[in-house]
This record gives structure tokens, sequence and C-alpha cells, in this order.
């Protein structure tokens, strides 16, 4: 019987990295593409809406923000459960063929990274100055120019609301292992490859792709970090 | 005023430089890759024929020779067979032969074909609690499991091998419940390793087994009942039924599957020497 040892499964997986394993950045890749894509999509309307929460007066408002407050706990096994049946040949979406495919996984980091923007987001653009919406509409900006003049007032927070929503959605293996089904060369990202390894007992390349997991998140961090250091020298 | 109207400036700056971020993240979003070329065949499968190594052994001939990728998605028999019943993929590889003629007589599947076959093992650990070594019974060897009440981990999943351990079971006319008989409901990689740190016996196929064996501290102990024996066919999904599956696609791939290439490859694929899947669709040479 072989030993893994936490110190011995961990030293492979660093060797794995540094010798550049294709397969293994194959499957970063796939990670990086689909939560790109996906954040890219969830976060405009997101951050529109939880403007629209913060500054619009409807029926319905409160509801909303406890609604997307609640969707904050929703678990992604739940999501890919949920998109499964949608998606599925024999559901009502299955026209679309869209199961088992990189566009299945984007849509189900779509669904959890959306509630986290908005709730961050809604929180951030409500503690903003007011003055600023007023004082550009004083000058005569239109409403949409006053509405990016708050938002830039608070670009740290939604980034970092941003980056938390990434943060979450990369890392998630519920909905992706579901509805993506953990394809080689298309559909396998870290988090799917994690339970496949260690299904098999790899533990070595389970924690070489978690260390690259753990890596990325120092350094949005640390970008982060950086970013809203050279904003307050710039104010 | 003066004041405000220079933290506006900065704001709009500001937004200026959302929207510049905004435009970067999204850049990725809309270059980003589309599936690799080729006409796309998927097909469902066991854990056995895709953590054993096989399929990324022999596909890449296939993929090859006619241009089509294969999407492999592996879970248990009874979820390819029920992924195949719904459509969602176009050609399932399983190993449950009655749960396979259900599948093809209530018309999800057509043009069943016999591929490979490999044998299931019982393994457990080398102390031996129930005395099952060397049995070449394999309905026996359950019952002094049962008898001895010594810890006997099921897959529990509905999978081929699951469907094995039950129909052995009932071979042993005996009902497995009682706190020595556990349901993981994991794949068999994860059975094997509970199997491995519990100390208990479990029901693995030989490809699985010869695969993992190193991380185990498990032994093969009864093996070569013909009752053993785990037969895999390929079945396409009704296009009758699901007018856009892909079954031109599908049928290739039984074709090649079946065909003296895909055979050969099959029974060419060893691991450590010892051959893992043995082709029964083209007879050998005489």
């Amino acid at each position: 019987m072989e030993e893994t040892s936490l110190a011995q499964a961990s030293l492979e997986a660093l060797r794995m990295l540094v010798t550049g394993d294709p397969g293994l950045w194959e499957i970063i890749g796939v990670s990086f593409s689909v939560s790109l894509r996906a954040i890219a999509v969830a976060a405009p309307p997101a951050v529109l809406l939880a403007f629209l929460l913060a500054y619009a007066r409807f029926p319905g408002r409160r509801l909303l923000i406890t609604l997307f407050n609640t969707m904050l706990a929703l678990p992604a096994v739940v999501v890919g459960l949920t998109l499964y049946l949608l998606l599925s040949r024999a559901g009502p979406l299955g026209e679309w063929r869209l199961l088992f495919t990189q566009t299945a996984m984007v849509i189900g980091q779509v669904v959890l990274a959306f509630p986290i923007v908005v709730a961050m987001g809604h929180a951030a653009i409500q503690a903003a100055d007011r003055r600023a919406w007023e004082t550009a509409l004083t000058l005569g900006a239109p409403p949409w120019r006053a509405m990016l003049t708050v938002l830039g007032e608070v670009r740290f927070a939604l980034v970092a609301a941003v980056v938390a929503a990434f943060g979450r959605i990369i890392a998630e293996v519920g909905s992706s292992i579901m509805v993506g089904g953990n394809i080689l060369h298309y559909t396998r990202n870290i988090p799917t490859a994690i339970a496949l390894e260690t299904s098999k007992g790899a533990f070595a390349e389970g924690i070489a792709l978690g260390l690259v997991l753990m890596v990325l998140a120092l350094s949005l961090n640390l970008a982060v970090t950086r970013l809203q250091g050279h904003g307050e020298l710039g104010a | 005023m003066h004041r405000r109207s220079e933290t506006l400036h900065g704001a709009r700056g500001a937004a200026r430089r959302l929207l510049a971020l905004l435009a970067a993240a999204l850049l990725p979003a809309l270059v980003a890759a589309a599936p690799p070329g080729g006409e796309v065949v998927r097909l469902a499968t066991t854990t056995s024929t895709e953590n054993s190594g096989l399929l990324r052994a022999i596909l890449p001939a296939f993929q090859g020779l006619t241009g089509y990728r294969v999407d492999v998605v592996a879970v248990g028999t009874g979820k390819a067979l029920r992924m195949g019943r719904d459509g969602d993929v176009d050609v399932v590889l399983v190993h449950a032969p009655p749960a396979e003629a259900r599948f093809v007589e209530a018309g999800y599947g057509v043009n069943r074909r016999a591929v490979m076959y490999n044998d299931f093992v019982l393994v457990g650990p080398a102390r031996d609690p129930a005395r099952v070594r060397g049995l070449m019974d394999a309905a026996e060897a359950l019952r002094r499991i049962a008898a001895a009440g010594a810890p006997f981990l099921s897959r529990g999943d509905d999978s081929g091998t699951h469907k094995k351990e039950r129909a052995l079971w009932r071979a042993a006319a005996v009902a497995p419940q009682g706190r020595w008989y556990r349901e993981t409901g994991q794949g068999m990689g994860r059975t094997l390793q509970m199997a491995s740190e519990l100390g208990a016996y479990t029901l693995v196929d030989r490809g699985t087994w010869l695969s993992q064996r190193a991380r185990l501290a498990l032994e093969v102990l009864v093996e070569g009942d013909a009752r053993l024996r785990n037969p895999y066919s390929v079945i396409a999904v009704n296009p009758a039924r699901w007018r856009d599956v892909n079954y031109l696609g599908a049928m290739a791939l039984i074709a090649w599957l079946t065909s003296p290439e895909g055979q050969a490859r099959i029974g060419a694929y060893r691991i450590g020497g010892e051959v893992l899947f043995h082709p029964v669709a083209v007879p050998p040479k005489e």
C-alpha cells in the first residue's frame, strides 16, 4: 500500500504544477473560461438591479431584497438539480440541448453569482453618499450618468462584490458536476476534477488543483487591495 | 460647491474606469472557448470504463478516424440508462444485462451490441474475519460475511456493480441488513477507499480494482465464479423517440467499438501487465 500522507501528496502536487502538467492547465483553463463568462453575464445586470433596489421606489422592493439575501444561501447542488431537470431533453428547456455543455455550467454559475452581487452591491450603494446623485442631477446630468457617478463612488465595494461572487462560483462543484457532466477536455473544471481525483484516491492531483484555487484567491485579494490603495492615492 | 464638483469629476473618472474594468471582464467572455471542433457524440457510461483509463486509451483512435468528438459522462449504469431514456446522451455503454434488456424492450434504445466483459472480485481486509479467502462460490462467501456480521460496503447507487451485488445476495438467500451492511451511495473508487479505511468487504469490477489497488489496504479474496462475470453492452438511444439525437454518430461509435480495430484496442489495454477488458464482439481468429 502506497503512503498517502498529506506532506507527500502536497509535494507531488507542487511538482505537477511547476512542471506544467498540460492536463492540469487545461482544467484550470476551463474553470477560468466558464467562471469569467458567468461573472461577465451576471455582474452588469446585478449591479443595475442593486442600484434600482437602492434608489428606486417600487412595490415589492423590500420583498426582492429579502429574496436576494435568501438566495445567498442557495446551495449549488440545488441550483444544479433544478437546472438539470429544466435542461434535460425530457424537461421543458430540453430543446435547447444545453445539458453537459459549458454553457449550462455558465448558467448555473450566473444563478449563483447574481444574488451575491445584488446583495453586496445593494448594501454598498445604499451606504453611498446620496449627495453625489443629487449633485449630478443638479448639474444637469441625465439619470444614467448620475447612476454611473454613484456607482463610481462605491466602485471598490462593487469590485469586492464581484470578486466575492467570482470566488464563490469558481470553487463550486455541485452545479458544475451535475449540468456539466465532468467531461474531459470540455466541462471538467477545477472543482469537478478535485471530486473525481479524490474519488479515485489520487489525492496529489486533488491537492495540486486545490492549491491553484487557493493561489487564485490570494491573487484576487491582492489585486483588489492594490486597486483600492491606488484609488485612495488618486482621490 | 467647488469641492463637490471636484468630487464629481473624480467620480466620473472612476465611473469611466469602472466601465473599462467591465469591458476588460467582458472581453474574455466574447472570445471565450466554443466547444473544440468536430461533431459531438455524447456517451453515458459507467465509472469503471472511465476511471480505469480504458476510454481515454482507445477513444482518440475513433476520433482520429471519424472526426467525431466523444463527450464521456461517467456515472453509474442506472443513471446512464436514465440519461439515455431522457435523450440527454446519444449512446450508452453499460453493464447490467437485465436492465439493458428492459431498456431496449421499452423502446428507449436500439441496436444493443455486446462489446466486452471483465469480472467482479470480492475484496476485503487481509485478516479476512469471515474466512472467505479462496472460495470459488461468491454466494457462499456472502453468506459467511453475513453470518459473521463482518462489515460489508455496498455502493447502494443502482450502478451495475450494485445490481450485481444485489443479485448475488439473492443467490445467497440472504437479505443484507443490519449494522454490518452499509451503503456508501458513492462511486466505486470512493467505496473502495472507504472499505480500505474501515477494513470492510466490498464487490468491485476488476478494472477499477487494478487501477487503484496500489492505494488500498485490501486483497482479492474471491474470484472466478461464473456469476461474477461482468458483460458490457453498447446501446444507441432510439432516434425515433428523440429525433435530434446524434444517431449516426452513435452508430459510428458502436460500429467502431465492435470492429476488429476497436476490439483489438480494448484487448490490448492493460494495467501492470494485466488485461482489464476482454473483447467479445468479434470472435478471435482460429
